[in-house]
């Protein structure tokens, strides 16, 4: 189990591979990476700046990392979020889930981007081709997919 | 002199604590600072006080803490409700809901 919160790039593969060296427990790895995507609304974006909470960032992240592995009994987990300024395509955040089986796995893998999305401590500004910038909008999506694991969205 | 007198009426130790407040993304931009200490006055017992408190500050406080219910909290690097106590925090912050992932 960890947690890292960064500015530069991460290499997935290497990740991995780290993960999973010298161990025979491990009979599934889900990844999943978030991207910048080129466009919002219709409108093209030339850079994706985050903001973070740093003292809060790694605390909450760990909690949610906690809870993944209280629910699923997974063998490991990794999450990777970045931070600063980002282009399209770029890769945002890396979530790692390794267990004995696979479907504990890709359901650790969604709960955890379902958690991540909906409590750690960032916030993303777009800007845009046309030089216009605009804070991103949590989305309502995010609360529900929340509370389907049964959990308590965050307060209205 | 009015100072005197709440501390005066006010439990012991519960006068003039004191809190650093975190403002970040919007709230922070609508604000114009990151961070401040404030001295907060023994009648302010919840987060939900503080935000009235703050937001009676000044226009720039207002402004932030105008649409009723969307800023969120922590309280020393944990979210919470506008119902949590302040007893004991040092920092709080201030936030848009969150949009990581």
């Amino acid at each position: 189990m960890s947690v890292r919160v960064q500015r530069e790039a991460f290499d997935t593969a290497a990740e991995v591979e780290a993960l999973v060296a010298g161990r025979v427990d491990v009979g599934g790895v889900v990844t999943f990476t978030g991207l910048v995507r080129g466009e919002a609304g219709g409108r093209a974006l030339s850079s994706l700046t985050l903001e973070h909470y740093p003292e809060m960032t790694e605390a909450e992240l760990n909690r949610i990392e906690a809870e993944a592995q209280d629910r699923f009994g997974l063998a490991g987990s990794l999450v990777i979020h970045r931070y600063g300024e980002l282009r399209p395509g770029d890769p945002i955040v890396l979530v790692v889930t390794l267990s004995p089986h696979r479907q504990a796995a890709f359901a650790a893998a969604e709960f955890l981007m379902d958690y991540l999305k909906s409590r750690a401590p960032f916030w993303k500004k777009e800007s845009f081709a046309d030089g216009t910038e605009a804070w991103v909008d949590a989305r309502e999506t995010d609360g529900a997919a929340l509370a389907r694991w049964g959990a308590p969205a965050t307060q209205k | 002199m009015s100072h005197a007198t709440i501390k005066e009426k006010a439990p012991a130790g519960a006068a003039g604590q004191r809190l650093t407040v975190r403002y970040f993304a919007w709230v922070r931009e609508k604000v114009g600072r990151a961070e401040e200490a404030v001295e907060v006055p023994a009648s302010i017992a919840t987060v939900g006080d503080l935000v009235d408190w703050l937001a009676a500050r000044g226009p720039e406080y207002q402004a932030a803490f105008a649409r009723p219910g969307v800023v969120r909290a922590a309280l020393d690097q944990v979210h919470v409700k506008p119902g949590a106590s302040l007893a004991g925090a040092r920092e709080i912050a201030f936030f848009p809901p969150v949009t990581g992932g």
